[in-house]
């Protein structure tokens, strides 16, 4: 696998770029590659931040220098496949749409000239990949989201909008895992937290992941959301080779 | 086993040298600003570099001890005064239950540490004790601290061996220029020459738009080639972006993990400390060096940080 760039991003760390482009095939690169370098355990590396389109890699000077550091990646690019991220991975999220949970639902659908169930459905239809986890803990930015969803973002932006909410901002849709400030359109809300700090895994998922939304009524959003309080919620997560 | 804050100063918080590993998740690292200041003040008091201290900046806490400790005090000069009688910076020094160590406004610099044999008592969250402020994480109960906030030691250490021989000489950071030395890249092939010319050869100044997460500079705009955006990507610390007004703003210890303007250089890991003592006003300038210097300069600060606690450990 060619088309590896390193760019120096200071003195501590480096910049692994596979692309300038939106693309599941370059984000699949990085994933593959931060797979690669984590399986690799280089001495000297203390991090990696996989995002889009690269592969930031912190490292301690000290042990490992800028010029042997990326003679090992460009090693480690070299024999890479899409395989190395491993099998797919989608982590069910339970929404309870529309109502309390998603006041701007009826305007979506107001908007996109649909019916609020079938918004529902669309956005409930897809496997959406998580192209990388950024803004906020747990935050991901996901991509393929069915166009005919696409809604302009709220003129005025809410101070305040709820952990767990979903929500859609132009042709983008994602889950707030930490109450924010957001011009996003709620559509629905999740029981579960994708972020708590006191949890042995304070994130439900990685980039590279994909997350599918499960539609959920009420009752069932409390049952869960009395569940997921005791941290004895396990969103289903379900595995299938073929890559990422 | 305490430390009572009397009075908080303007933004004091817990700190380590920051959240590693979890940046991939979107979490911010956080850590102390000054991390040489923080580490040297660690030592110090004979432990290791990375434990948790107090960041004060601007105007400093006043705070009582319940227990006898070592301290020492590192960074900006807040002229530090123990019941009434000044201590010196970059030196440990005993305090005794009922003792009041207070610290005014800034005399120099912009923040300074206190560290304390044995370290701080604060649950490790996500493998550190550093204040997160936006995600209410970390430090004591994740927020900077108020008057009545009492918090603990580990390991007090009434009485540390070679008291007397643990101090540095402590040069006052009196310039009011400060150069900092730069890598080029990640994204400088979004500027022009022009533009990267007038990033190297213009003064900049510290603007009030400063916080852990980043600093915004003033001066001439930094010309771009077509546009300021790119595809959200890492953020190291030090980074320096340059959003489509064309005026740098640098990226800090709270800094959000991922962006998506472009960044023309990243600071100099060893010269962060310079500049996170800058006040609003001060002048800085931007100097470019290779790679191989910049590392170098890195493993001349990591041999005496290791100098430094083979002295004092």
């Amino acid at each position: 696998m060619s088309g590896m760039r390193i760019l120096a991003a200071g003195d501590c760390a480096l910049s692994a770029e596979f692309g300038n482009a939106i693309s599941e095939e370059i984000n699949g690169r990085v994933m593959a590659m931060d797979a690669a370098v984590r399986a690799a355990e280089i001495p000297g590396v203390t991090e990696t931040v996989p995002t889009y389109r690269s592969l930031l890699v912190c490292y301690d000077p000290y042990v490992i220098s800028f010029g042997v550091l990326s003679r090992r990646l460009r090693g480690l690019a070299r024999k890479l496949d899409a395989s190395a991220a491993g099998p797919k991975r989608v982590v069910e999220i339970p929404v309870c749409y529309g109502g309390k949970y998603g006041e701007d639902l009826a305007d979506v659908a107001r908007l996109t000239g649909l019916s609020e169930d079938e918004v529902v459905r669309l956005h409930a239809s897809r496997d959406y990949r998580i192209y990388m986890l950024g803004f906020l803990p747990g935050f991901a930015y996901l991509g393929g989201m069915d166009k005919r969803l696409a809604v302009p973002r709220l003129a005025t932006p809410r101070q305040a909008i709820p952990a767990g909410s979903v929500a859609i901002g132009g042709e983008q849709t994602g889950v707030y895992p930490m109450a924010s400030p957001g011009g996003w359109r709620l559509i629905g809300m999740t029981p579960v937290k994708p972020y708590d700090p006191q949890r042995a895994g304070p994130i439900l998922y990685h980039a590279g992941d994909f997350i599918r939304f499960r539609p959920i009524p009420e009752p069932e959003f409390q049952a869960i959301q009395k569940l997921a309080g005791r941290g004895e919620y396990q969103c289903r997560i379900s595995i299938s080779e073929g890559g990422r | 086993m305490t430390i009572r804050i009397i009075r908080p100063g303007l933004l004091t918080t817990i700190q380590d040298l920051g959240r590693t590993g979890f940046q991939k998740f979107g979490v911010s690292p956080s850590g102390a600003m000054d991390r040489r200041a923080l580490s040297v003040a660690n030592l110090l008091v004979g432990n290791a570099a990375g434990e948790a201290g107090l960041e004060m900046t601007l105007t400093g806490a006043e705070m009582e001890f319940t227990v006898p400790n070592v301290v020492a005090v590192t960074g900006g000069n807040f002229a530090p005064v123990l019941n009434g009688a000044s201590v010196p910076l970059c030196a440990a020094f005993p305090v005794k239950a009922g003792d009041t160590l207070s610290f005014g406004a800034a005399q120099n610099g912009c923040r300074c540490y206190a560290a304390f044999a044995g370290g701080l008592n604060v649950p490790v969250v996500m493998g550190s004790k550093s204040t997160n402020l936006k995600c209410g994480i970390g430090g004591f109960e994740g927020r900077k601290l108020k008057a009545g906030d009492e918090i603990g030691f580990s390991a007090p250490a009434a009485y540390l061996p070679d008291l007397g021989r643990r101090f540095l000489d402590y040069r006052e950071p009196k310039e009011k220029e400060a150069t900092l030395r730069v890598v080029l890249g990640p994204q400088d092939d979004c500027f022009t020459e022009a533009g990267l010319r007038t990033f190297l050869e213009s003064t900049y100044t510290v603007t009030n738009r400063s916080d852990r997460m980043g600093c915004a500079l003033d001066g001439p705009k930094v010309e771009y080639r077509t546009k300021a955006d790119i595809i959200s990507d890492g953020i190291p610390f030090g980074a320096v972006q340059i959003p489509s007004g064309g005026k740098p703003i640098l990226m800090l210890s709270d800094r959000q993990t991922t962006g998506g303007y472009a960044k023309i250089a990243t600071v100099l890991s060893t010269d962060l400390p310079l500049f996170v003592q800058r006040k609003a006003g001060d002048k800085i300038h931007f100097e470019k060096i290779s790679m191989r210097k910049a590392q170098a300069a890195r493993r001349r600060e990591f041999r005496e940080m290791l100098k430094l606690q083979d002295k004092f450990l």
